[in-house]
């Protein structure tokens, strides 16, 4: 799986889940800061990320998750 | 409400209910004798005893539907089970009615909200169940329990409107709705609020919500030809209630602070009474004692007579109570039963449990206004002891400035307010 593929994936679950807008969601975009989630939102995203990539993503790894940019990373090194 | 306390009226109304969306439109099809019942669309309901309820007419919001994008964003519902979607949406209604305006960070102290419910998210906790049960702990979404806690109506209000005062929700079956005005009225009374959103919310319409009350022989399983033949409180061939949905929401207010700002005044709260049936977790005594303890106190508390009861909204669910209920009102009116006028309106719009005693309070509300009892749809043979005029199948013109309205819930908790016109 390619990076950008990757990419577009994670950022269409962020938009669905977060209602913002596709440009916001950029490389270093906090998921809390910049686009409006709440800490139980995140908990949410990466329960979405397990789903779509079929993988776990262990809770301590999640907390090191904060940017469109990390979901991306931290998933292309799982998958 | 009480010689010396401070007066609650109310000031604020709101309603999405199986009718319509709005108070307005829910009243004028309630008065034009519309039944809210239909076979169940929301899911396969084939395989019930009961395949037919009263629904929220879902749409996109024009002619009295219900469209959930006008009362709260995609991205928040998703994170809430459909009673609190209701429960703001009334909430929503009822702040706008009241017209409260801009208030300042020191009165939204003084401003509390109690929205209950009967059961709260039962279907969030259905699909749960499942979701844990085949896909494990894992995937149980961070949201299904401030999706489903029956306060999260009261949770959601406040926060949405930063009111800081009380935040409250009572859970007492179907008597939820009326208990949460009386108990709010309350807490204006003595002074720990000025202002309160008070109600209820309720979402039973799930398979597991119907396979739970058709276990306990409460919903009428007969009329799967006709379902708006199917609630007919007082007829001899009721059969059991008829599940509706929704929420109904009021702002109640100190009357200085209302008569102050200039507010519409609807009525006012001047009796609220309690008790309890210690008999059986269902099912009301013989003689329904409870209940008219209940009306007494409620009656005492606002220091009025029985025969100044003009109408009366009864709890009258179309099940064998109903004609309990009757009694026990008779009794308490005496002589001036004769002269009253009692109405079951959940002919109309089914049973919304927790709801029911909140959108019931409102519709007595608009009987003062509007002077017109509402019609029991639906009665045909009505009981052959019957003495107080049961409203059969039209509305009854008449003068009304007081109105008793009914709510008891299972596990035998009686809740009974007492509304009043307010002159000048």
């Amino acid at each position: 799986m390619s990076e950008s593929d990757i990419a577009t994936r994670v950022r269409k679950i962020v938009v669905e889940h977060l209602s913002v807008d596709e440009e916001k969601v950029t490389e270093n975009a906090s998921f809390i800061d910049d686009l409006g989630a709440d800490s139980l939102d995140t908990v949410e995203l990466v329960m979405a990320f397990e789903e779509e990539f079929g993988i776990e993503i262990p809770d301590d790894a999640a907390e090191t998750i904060q940017t469109f940019g990390d979901a991306v990373k931290f998933i292309k090194d799982a998958v | 409400m009480g010689r010396g306390m401070r007066r609650v009226v109310i000031t604020g109304l709101g309603m999405v209910s199986p009718l319509a969306s709005g108070v307005e439109a829910t009243w004028t099809r309630l008065l034009a004798g519309q039944s809210g019942a239909g076979r169940i669309t929301r899911f396969d309901a084939s395989h019930l005893a009961t395949d037919y309820a009263c629904e929220i007419p879902l749409g996109d919001g024009s002619d009295g539907t219900f469209n959930a994008d006008d009362w709260m964003e995609p991205k928040e519902r998703r994170k809430v089970d459909d009673f609190i979607l209701y429960g703001m949406a009334a909430a929503e209604q009822a702040i706008a009615d009241a017209g409260l305006g801009d208030l300042t960070p020191e009165e939204k102290l003084r401003v509390g909200v109690m929205i209950g419910s009967g059961i709260g998210g039962l279907q969030s906790i259905a699909e749960t169940a499942v979701v844990l049960k085949e896909r494990g702990p894992r995937r149980v979404s961070p949201f299904f329990i401030p999706g489903a806690l029956i306060n999260l109506v009261s949770g959601q209000v406040g926060i949405r409107h930063g009111f800081k005062g009380p935040n409250h929700a009572p859970v007492t079956a179907c008597s939820t709705g009326a208990h949460a005005i009386g108990d709010a009225a309350r807490l204006i009374q003595w002074e720990d609020a000025d202002v309160m959103v008070a109600g209820g919310a309720e979402s039973p319409i799930s398979e597991i919500g119907i396979a739970g009350f058709n276990a306990c022989k409460a919903l009428s399983t007969q009329h799967k030809d006709d379902p708006q033949r199917a609630s007919r409180p007082w007829d001899a061939d009721r059969d059991g209630f008829v599940m509706g949905e929704g929420a109904g929401v009021v702002v109640l207010e100190e009357y200085e602070r209302a008569k102050a700002r200039g507010a519409t005044i609807y009525a006012e709260v001047i009796g609220y009474g309690l008790s309890g049936d210690a008999y059986h977790i269902t099912a009301p005594p013989p003689d329904h004692e409870g209940a008219e303890r209940a009306m007494r106190a409620a009656i005492a508390r606002a220091g009025i007579r029985a025969d100044e009861i003009d109408y009366v909204n009864a709890h009258g669910t179309s099940t064998m109570a109903d004609t309990i209920e009757m009694g026990a009102v008779q009794r308490v009116l005496g002589d001036a039963a004769a002269k009253a006028t009692m109405s079951s309106t959940k002919s109309s719009i089914g049973h919304l449990l927790g709801a029911a005693g909140a959108v019931e309070a409102i519709f007595g509300t608009l009987a003062i206004r509007d002077n017109v009892a509402p019609p029991t749809l639906n009665l045909e043979t009505p009981p052959e002891d019957a003495v107080i005029d049961l409203a059969p199948k039209a509305k009854v013109e008449r003068r009304i400035d007081t109105v008793l309205s009914n709510s008891f819930g299972f596990g035998g908790t009686n809740a009974v307010l007492i509304l009043r016109r307010v002159d000048g």
